[in-house]
């Protein structure tokens, strides 16, 4: 049975990539582009060489951190956007403890920055979770103002309160030292990132998957008046999605520190949050196929310079195709028990 | 114009009303049409894309055909042409229209920005005034009371939606597609078409609010033209209780809320831009914090909107 | 032009590759033999919208100039972000499409050029930041303008156009740059009448079409009657100016169009030096690693004037862009204190127009400023 819905799902999924591919492809014909061409400069720039598989990889690092972040509260049936917000506040985080930790052992600080990230990314989640539950707040309206919110704090923290006045290239904050900033993987030009995230999904997915929690929490997400009947603590279950959702996402910005920048910037905001709502949509909330539309997502990102530089395209260009994804795998939900070959024989 | 004379605190205060003003006008017109769409039990997350979508197209038709009008009327149609998008994939079972309306933010945006690289430069022809502050030797007076025809148009579009969501018939289809489906059923109605032609008008109405921002003030097209005004206004929803004439009073709330920064710092107050830039989001959660209750149903929520289960 | 770093280049590969290439070509005939230049793949790489009417536009004009140097093909990314994106796009240019020089046009570009370059030696890479100090990459080129000195002409031409003493200078985000250019316009106005004031304000954003027109109109709710916008684009400030009267300064390119009634000037780029860079680098010529200017190195101009400028103003401006050019007039000069009343210059002390490491340190207003830079002194 779990072998049929399996490939219920890669069947649908796979029909609405090539749906948004096909839509794609009309719309790039009205320019006068031959989509074949703009499809195989795509494949190039994604997957085509052992470079373009870095630059997807590199991309994808953050997607899966933020698509975690609206997945999991999205089990219990929460629909958190606030992946943008919490990234910036585990920045932050990382930041103010990151400057404190100059003389620590490199990989004890490390360990402590991304504890600080993530718990910063969770409580920030976690509180719109607390709102939701115990106030009625809605979670996806206060999430988003959340995102501004965080963006706003941030923005006035680096030009004043935590600003290093020596950088002079934009206002940002302390700096937390090359010498705890981790690199890249081994033999790659892909940062660390990576391992993060897709650690963080197995866990994630683990979590989900196998633990009576997991279980609880998808009977909370069909059906809250049965998850009430059968007694479960709706609202422990409400905090601890929002908050691991959130704490990924904190973690993602505790990377774009310690891997990417090694300071807070309005260079943390770049859009891997609202990026991240897609990943988790298309993953259909599943912690392990996170992992694997994030690299999709990545390398639709990473192709899109390809696209630029050989077709002229402009750059939305490829948030056009996102979008056309986006509504390609949501109507596509609809399909799911429509086919007679993947209902399990009994039925 | 004559000199403007120094107003000192008066100007913050004049500075404030006139903003609220010149920024209220595509919240009143989101929030208006967002209230419209909910209350027909479906809610429009992607009224922001919408709203940039028709602020792109309107200025895109504006200054190709001269005529800023027309550009209202198509930012208008492509906001009609998204809800229906919408509303026709929200009605298939298993589908969420949040989530629908999130991916549409996404898509109206990046075809906004798409379609829109040709026309950041050019001028195109602005949206007449109402100058309602004539009678006044201050300048800065008349040019807070100098009113756009799409505020005016917004202010008497509340209490019209009020009344006809009340009073008239279609008004009572849409309500009780909204509060209940199946009553809606049982009369005869299709409640996804239903909800599908009311997420359109609410898509109209959203793409004319965004023809004000490209057309009027700030006046511009570029890829940075809204900040979220089109996410903030579906809050604005919520707390205005889903009644028309709460949304221009809110939506005149959040015009002087963005207008207090700007205006703060013109007198030499220099510090913190950053939290005054956050005051509209802060004004929103708190009013939504204070607004929600964990218990029941807010008041005046149509019962089959996801938002408020 | 002390701080001006002139090297060679020496890098083996890339002359050796150059010797081949020139050798081949000038024996074959036909129109080729004539083209006896390398050709070269340039990438422009812009951290907006390349036709953002503003900063991103002022670069994408030197690329279509550069783009018609012979034997140069041009490619262009835009919306870029300064994360490791734009090394990552940089490289693909590289890669990907055989760039050989690589233009990086956001200030926050920097650190991911100085981690790129010596990886790819055979490569040029060009910043506008003028950041370069002994010791970076050979292979790298930083270049900017001193826009501080268009800014003091638009300052004089807003000092003569000022009715109420009072104008304004909008800017993005609080750095030494803008606050220089503030500086700049500032002493321009006060040069003209000591009595000005300017207020000087920060949107926070490079971008925010609601804000930038917010503050304009609270300003001229205030009194100001001139103001000049350091803005990604400076179109939104300018166009509502001009709807409510009162006169503006355009910023990045020639806005005038825009303010038919009030547009007295504008501060310009010049990019267009990022040419000889290519055809050096085409060439296997000798290149600056460091080029600042202003109009004496002509990498900075002023807009056309508006239709309210006097005959007699300009020419009084026309004036001092000579002093400029002829290195007889200095911006910063004694005695000079700051808005908080603090001494930035004795009298008699004079900074010199190229004096980078004073331009990079500005973290003050000058007097008759209404504002603060937020910045450490």
């Amino acid at each position: 049975m779990l072998a049929r819905s399996g490939a219920e799902t890669a069947a649908i999924s796979a029909a609405a990539l090539l749906g948004a591919l096909v839509l794609f492809g009309a719309f790039v014909a009205l320019r006068g582009l031959s989509p074949l061409e703009v499809y195989a400069a795509l494949f190039l720039g994604a997957f085509g060489t052992w470079f373009s598989i870095e630059q997807t990889l590199t991309q994808a690092a953050p997607l899966m951190l933020t698509g975690l972040c609206t997945a999991l509260p999205a089990r219990a049936g929460l629909l958190v956007i606030g992946g943008e917000g919490a990234l910036v506040v585990g920045g932050v985080a990382t930041v103010l403890v990151g400057a404190t930790l100059a003389g620590w052992p490199p990989p004890l600080a490390v360990a402590l920055m991304c504890m600080t990230g993530a718990l910063a990314g969770g409580l920030w989640i976690g509180a719109a979770g607390a709102l939701r539950h115990w106030r009625g707040v809605n979670e996806t309206i206060c999430t988003l103002l959340l995102n501004y919110i965080a963006i706003a704090v941030m923005n006035h923290l680096v030009t004043g309160p935590i600003r290093d006045f020596a950088q002079v290239l934009k206002p940002a904050s302390w700096s937390i030292g090359e010498r705890l900033m981790i690199g890249e993987l081994p033999g790659t030009s892909v940062h660390w990132g990576l391992a993060f995230g897709v650690v963080a999904c197995l866990l994630t997915w683990g979590l989900m998957r196998h633990t009576t929690f997991g279980f609880a929490v998808d009977i909370l997400g069909g059906n809250v008046r049965a998850a009430q009947m059968a007694g479960l603590p709706i609202g422990a279950m409400v905090l601890a999605t929002c908050f691991v959702g959130g704490a990924a996402a904190g973690l993602a910005g505790t990377i774009e520190i310690v891997a990417v920048h090694g300071f807070a910037s309005s260079s943390l905001v770049v859009g891997y949050g609202y990026a991240g709502i897609l990943v988790a949509f298309l993953a259909r909330q599943n912690p392990l196929a996170v992992v694997f539309v994030a690299i999709l997502l990545g390398g639709i990102s990473a192709s899109g310079g390809l696209l630029q530089r050989r077709f002229g395209l402009p750059d939305a260009a490829t948030l056009v195709l996102r979008g056309l994804l986006f509504v390609a795998v949501l109507a596509g939900n609809t399909l799911y028990g429509r086919f007679k070959i993947f209902r399990p024989p009994a039925a | 114009m004559p000199p403007a004379t120094d107003l000192g605190w008066w100007g913050v205060v004049i500075a404030v009303l006139g903003g609220a003003a010149r920024v209220s006008t595509p919240y009143l017109f989101v929030s208006l049409g967002e209230t419209l769409t909910e209350k027909s039990g479906r809610v429009n997350l992607g009224l922001e894309g919408t709203l940039v979508m028709g602020a792109m197209s309107a200025y895109a038709v504006a200054y190709l055909s001269g005529s800023p009008w027309l550009g209202v009327l198509v930012a208008g149609a492509a906001g009609a042409a998204f809800g229906l998008l919408h509303g026709g994939v929200s009605t298939l079972p298993r589908v969420n229209d949040i989530a629908v309306g999130i991916a549409l933010f996404l898509l109206g945006t990046g075809l906004a920005f798409y379609l829109g690289k040709p026309f950041i430069e050019p001028v195109a022809p602005r949206l007449p005034h109402v100058a309602l502050g004539a009678w006044s030797a201050s300048p800065q007076i008349r040019a807070a009371l100098e009113v756009n025809a799409l505020f005016v148009v917004g202010a008497v579009l509340a209490p019209l939606l009020l009344w006809g969501l009340g009073h008239t018939r279609w008004g009572l289809v849409v309500r009780t597609a909204g509060d209940n489906a199946d009553a809606a059923k049982a009369l005869g109605y299709s409640v996804g078409a239903v909800r599908t032609l009311s997420t359109m008008a609410g898509g109209f109405l959203a793409g004319v609010g965004g023809s004000f921002l490209s057309l009027y003030y700030p006046g511009t097209w570029n890829e940075g033209l809204s900040s979220g005004q089109g996410l903030m206004a579906i809050a604005l929803v919520i707390f205005a209780r889903w009644n028309p004439i709460h949304c221009f009073w809110v939506s005149l709330l959040f015009g002087g809320a963005t207008a207090l920064g700007p205006a703060l710092q013109s007198v030499g107050i220099a510090s913190n831009y950053y939290l005054y830039g956050a005051a509209p989001y802060v004004l929103t959660l708190i009013l939504l914090i204070a607004s929600s209750s964990p218990r029941h149903a807010l008041a005046g929520a149509p019962s089959e909107l996801t938002i408020s289960k | 032009m002390s701080d001006v770093t002139l090297t060679r280049r020496h890098i083996v590969t890339g002359t050796a590759g150059l010797l081949a290439a020139s050798g081949l070509t000038s024996l074959l005939p036909g129109p080729e033999a004539r083209a006896a230049v390398k050709p070269l793949t340039v990438g422009f790489i812009y951290v907006g919208p390349k036709n953002d009417y503003g900063w991103n536009q002022a670069h994408a004009v030197a690329a279509k100039k550069i783009a018609r140097l012979e034997g140069v093909k041009l490619i262009e990314q835009e919306n870029v972000p300064e994360t490791v994106e734009v090394e990552k796009v940089m490289e693909g240019m590289i890669r990907h499409d055989g760039a050989k020089a690589v233009f990086a046009t956001s200030f926050g570009y920097w650190p991911n050029v100085l981690k790129l370059a010596p990886k790819h030696p055979d490569v040029l890479f060009v910043h506008i930041g003028a950041l370069w100090k002994e010791g970076d990459p050979k292979n790298t080129i930083g270049y900017r303008g001193y826009m501080e000195e268009p800014h003091y002409l638009c300052g004089v031409a807003a000092g003569h156009a000022t009715r109420t003493g009072k104008i304004g200078f909008i800017g993005s985000k609080p750095l030494y740059f803008i606050f220089n250019n503030a500086n700049g316009f500032i002493l321009g106005a006060r040069a003209v009448n000591p009595s000005i004031t300017c207020q000087v304000v920060i949107t926070g954003d490079w971008n925010n079409p609601v804000r930038e027109a917010e503050v304009t109109n609270s300003l001229i709710d205030q009194g100001v009657d001139v103001i000049v916008a350091n803005v990604d684009s400076a179109k939104v400030v300018v166009e509502n100016a001009e709807r409510r009267g009162i006169g503006t300064c355009g910023y990045h390119t020639d806005v005038s169009e825009l303010a038919p009634k009030g547009f007295l000037t504008g501060a310009e780029w010049n990019w267009a030096a990022g040419a000889q860079f290519v055809k050096a680098w085409q060439t296997g010529g000798s290149y600056p690693n460091l080029l600042r200017g202003g109009f004496r190195q002509d990498m900075v101009a002023i807009s056309p004037f508006g239709r309210s400028v006097s005959a007699e103003v300009r020419s009084k401006i026309l004036k001092i862009r000579q002093g400029f050019i002829d290195d007889t007039f200095k911006l910063y000069q004694g005695p000079l204190k700051d808005n908080e009343g603090n001494v930035i210059l004795k009298e008699g002390q004079v900074i010199a127009n190229d004096d980078n490491k004073f331009k990079l340190a500005v973290n003050f207003l000058v007097e008759g400023a209404i504002g603060k830079t937020g910045l450490k002194k």
